[in-house]
């Protein structure tokens, strides 16, 4: 309960602050949001395993952040960074979808 | 939280969704623990970052672009400009076209029309005015017949006479005079005496070629008639020759038909 609200109360104070994301954030702020939700989605699972634990979660969160950021700099220095950001999307989507698939044979048994 | 109130059964793989209902409702219990406050400072911070983030693609300009991303746009740009470029120069030639286009047919119009009046005056279909003579033949005794009247429609013709009367009937090419009764008719209409010719042209001319040795006043003279000549500044001829299509001949086609005056 306490992630989702966190995530709604997020989302409305994003909405209503209307930030302006600083310059130096602009290329890695979307592969950290989809590295988040990876790892959001990978707790919910964790959660519904009965394995949930938040120390985990909230090293991953962090973890897959500050790596994914860092992989999109790294690949911003050496000339790469569209083909790597696209890399990381799909690394991320793919485990993104895994654990949907899990949740939902969780909450649908199907 | 999950670790500080773990589930009772933990078996994995297929829970039931009414088991799962309560291991999720089991993550958010609300214990003020340090774990909490940290998730839901991490889920705010998330749920910030993708409204932010959503919020940043929909007012992206160009600066947040990558180089290639950049040079891809440039290129796109530079190709869509000679595209145009060449549409515009395309354009401009068939505007200059169409222009000149207008003008040369304004032009074959002022030809057509020239060229219209010169066959109307040839062919008797137009009224012609101008400088021209007048000439009256009288013949009290009726002796005058039509080769007299062709006569002096040839000496007229001769000394340059481009419009031809003779009495109410235009003379052209198929006009032809003959012998009646009363006197002279013209393409079938009988004139009774006194004729009066009408002529366009040099008056001068055409009045000293009436009375050369031997022409028409002579002739007419001899005939007991009289021929008078009046020089006019200006002379109407308002007779007009109605002509059939003609229903054999058609125009042979001409390799270039410039125009003839």
């Amino acid at each position: 309960m306490i992630p989702a609200l966190g995530l709604l109360a997020g989302i409305v104070i994003g909405i209503l602050v209307r930030p302006d994301v600083p310059l130096w954030l602009q290329p890695y702020l979307p592969i950290a949001v989809i590295a988040a939700l990876d790892a959001v989605f990978g707790a919910v699972r964790a959660a519904l395993d009965g394995i949930f634990d938040d120390k985990v979660f909230v090293v991953s969160f962090l973890s897959n952040v500050v790596v994914a950021a860092f992989i999109v700099y790294l690949g911003d220095q050496l000339g790469v960074g569209a083909q790597l950001s696209t890399g990381v999307i799909v690394v991320l989507g793919v485990r993104i979808f895994s654990n949907v698939a899990s949740i939902r044979r969780h909450l649908f048994s199907a | 939280m999950g670790a500080s109130s773990p589930p009772p059964d933990r078996d994995r793989g297929s829970a039931g969704p009414r088991i799962a209902g309560r291991r999720i409702a089991g993550i958010g219990w609300p214990l003020a623990t340090k774990a909490n406050v940290l998730v839901l400072t991490l889920a705010l911070l998330l749920g910030f970052a993708i409204s932010a983030q959503v919020r940043q693609t929909r007012t992206q300009g160009l600066e947040t672009l990558r180089e290639d991303e950049l040079l891809g746009v440039l290129d796109t740009v530079t190709q869509e400009g000679v595209r145009l470029g060449a549409e515009l120069r395309d354009l401009e030639r068939t505007r200059d076209r169409l222009a000149s286009g207008a003008d040369s047919e304004l032009e074959a119009i002022d030809i057509a029309r020239e060229r219209a009046d010169t066959l109307g005056l040839l062919a008797g279909s137009k009224a012609a005015t101008g400088p021209g003579v007048r000439l009256t033949i009288a013949d009290p005794d009726g002796r005058v017949g039509a080769t007299v009247i062709l006569d002096a429609i040839e000496e007229l013709r001769d000394a340059g006479a481009e419009v031809l009367q003779v009495g109410p009937q235009r003379v052209v090419m198929g006009t032809f005079f003959s012998d009646s009764d009363a006197g002279v008719s013209v393409s079938g209409t009988a004139l009774s005496p006194p004729y009066v010719i009408l002529a366009i042209g040099d008056p001068a001319t055409m009045a000293s070629a009436m009375g050369i040795p031997g022409g028409v006043s002579e002739s007419v003279r001899g005939l007991r008639g009289e021929v008078t000549v009046e020089q006019l500044d200006s002379l109407d001829i308002t007779a007009i020759h109605r002509s059939d299509p003609p229903r054999f001949a058609t125009p042979a086609p001409t390799p270039d038909p410039s125009p003839t005056s």
